[in-house]
């Protein structure tokens, strides 16, 4: 076994008996990368040289008593987050040479306990997207069959942890960009609730709805990094000043007490056999580990996909404006005038995704159709978080699957905005009613691609999703299969 | 239709956007059938339903005006895609 193919627990307890350096651990995550990444695509930028400064400024530190157990673990970082000094650019052409002045709180917080970032990650343009195929700078790869989607918009990050190439990865979860690629690359993906992480240096997309959130390869490693990015920031006025509790004292095994809740409108027809066994399974592990299991109903799950893509993109396209080739970024050349610059520049500088949501949400706001399409879907918001409310008030944790299929043929879809919309159904109402949900990995379908299972929690309950995530995981005990890269 | 390529035109024109015949053709297409799909929402009454802005109750976060450091000028005009001295450039506006 290779130091990059170990999880962040059992390299930390290495690093900190001395059997294993960072700078060794870096170098092992580094080769795998130019071994892989060449076919992968995981990565957009790779700081070869920061990241082995970083390591050994890494081992210095815990020389001089630094026992954070992420001090010296390799991470890699959504192209979305803000990297001071590292080329940030959304996965889109209009930042292509966008090179941040200042870091996002989480990557403050995660280079103060002494993780190494090794470089950012493949993604959707502005995280617009559901298999990572409209990023600018090459499109991530699942490395379970070749061929196939890692899903989306985190897919880099996801395809980076899944096939050892970090150790962990920070993504962003507007609609289910998290939870989505984890299940679909085979890794534990968590969107934190809304407030619980600061969004201080996330490039919004859609601001009620993003959150930053990890991906692992457990759900201890995933305790561990949500803990070290969670709390309040007076940088963000929309994080919540609110104790985080201490996430490990929530991996016990047994489930005594717990209730799990089955939504029956999470299962129509449109999932796929394989991906309903798979779930049922884990629900059977649960129940085998104490919990006891109920019927919950969220009747509003059929309108999510509607309400989401009026307010994403409604959203989107006020956060977007300001990419006008003025102050940072693209800017198209011979331009006459002020308004031939911002219209020449924004149509050379985005991507077709990223300009549909942009008219949508334009088109959404604009005088006389406000009433009808962002306050009727603000409303049935509204429902959407009275569903889980209620269900909530019968149970603590909800079981579903994460996504209708596994992992699709890339290329399938690509003319069909719709078609992929309607892929998201089972993650975006965790972002329209602001609540945690994590995808943890259940099995893996005929054709040998993974399926995770989604656990969602009322709003600042994610120690509820690690316990019983944890007893998922250690119930199912999936055996170690080989990647087809 | 729920919507023309006229209201497409007119609406790429408020996003500051510029579109191609092909892409006029194209989006039209596309952004009709998903504001068809988004009637959908009317099947539900909503005349006694407030609308959601925010799920948490988050007020003003407010603090005190105090003098703070800012970013240094260099790091910040080094993304411009045009500046003079401590001036962003734009073409001629009037």
């Amino acid at each position: 076994m290779q130091a990059c193919e170990l999880t962040i627990t059992e390299a930390s307890s290495l690093l900190e008996n001395g059997s294993l350096s960072a700078v060794e651990l870096t170098k092992s995550c580094l080769n795998r990368i130019s071994l892989l990444d060449s076919s992968l695509h995981a990565f957009i930028t790779i700081d070869e040289e920061g990241a082995l400064q970083q390591a050994e400024a890494s081992d210095a530190r815990r020389k001089k008593g630094l026992h954070s157990k992420l001090n010296g673990i390799p991470f890699s970082i959504k192209d979305l987050l803000a990297t001071k000094g590292m080329r940030t650019t959304c996965g889109s052409k209009i930042l292509q040479n966008f090179i941040p002045p200042y870091n996002a709180t989480v990557i403050e917080l995660l280079q103060s306990q002494g993780a190494v970032i090794l470089g950012k990650t493949t993604m959707d343009e502005f995280a617009m997207g559901s298999t990572s195929e409209t990023c600018a700078f090459g499109i991530p790869k699942n490395p379970w069959k070749k061929g196939y989607v890692a899903g989306g918009s985190s897919g880099g990050s996801a395809v980076s942890v899944a096939a050892c190439e970090a150790l962990a990865s920070l993504g962003s979860d507007t609609g289910g960009s998290i939870r989505q690629p984890a299940s679909l690359c085979g890794v534990v993906g968590m969107k934190p609730s809304y407030g619980r992480v600061s969004r201080f240096g996330l490039t919004a997309y859609a601001s009620s709805l993003d959150q930053i959130g990890p991906f692992c390869r457990s759900v201890e490693d995933c305790a561990l990094v949500t803990q070290a990015i969670s709390g309040y920031d007076e940088k963000d006025s929309t994080s919540v000043k609110r104790v985080v509790p201490e996430y490990s004292k929530s991996l016990v095994e047994g489930l005594s007490g717990v209730t799990v809740g089955i939504p029956k409108e999470y299962f129509s027809d449109a999932i796929d056999k394989d991906v309903s066994r798979i779930v049922q399974e884990g629900v059977a592990v649960l129940k085998d580990r104490g919990a006891k299991i109920i019927d919950v109903s969220l009747p509003h799950t059929p309108y999510c996909v509607a309400v989401y893509y009026i307010i994403a993109p409604s959203e989107a396209s006020s956060n977007l404006a300001r990419y006008d080739g003025v102050h940072f970024g693209y800017r198209s050349k011979d331009c006459q005038n002020l308004l031939e610059m911002y219209r020449k520049t924004r149509s050379d500088g985005f991507g077709s995704e990223v300009k549909r949501r942009i008219l949508i949400g334009t088109y959404a706001l604009s005088s006389g159709y406000y009433d009808a399409y962002y306050k009727k879907a603000s409303q049935v918001r509204t429902l959407i978080v009275e569903d889980f409310k209620k269900a909530f008030e019968k149970c603590d944790v909800i079981a579903s699957p994460v996504t209708p299929t596994a992992a699709w043929p890339l290329g399938k879809n690509v003319e069909d905005p719709l078609a992929v919309y309607l892929t998201d159904i089972l993650t975006l109402s965790a972002n329209l009613a602001g609540i945690p949900g994590v995808s943890v990995p259940g099995g893996f379908t005929q054709e040998g691609l993974p399926v995770g299972i989604q656990l969602q929690a009322a709003h600042f309950c994610e120690q509820k999703l690690f316990h019983v995530g944890f007893n998922l995981e250690k119930g199912l005990a999936l055996q170690k299969r080989s990647l087809d890269v | 239709m729920k919507i023309s390529r006229t209201e497409v035109e007119k609406t790429a024109i408020l996003a500051r956007l510029h579109l191609s015949e092909e892409e006029l053709q194209q989006i039209t297409g596309q952004l009709d059938s998903i504001l068809q799909y988004i009637e959908k929402l009317n099947e539900i009454d909503t005349s006694t339903v407030l609308p959601t802005t925010h799920v948490l109750a988050i007020h003003n976060a407010l603090r005190e005006d105090t003098e703070r450091s800012s970013l240094d000028l260099s790091e910040v005009l080094r993304n411009a895609p045009e500046h003079d001295g401590s001036l962003f450039k734009v073409p001629k506006i009037i």
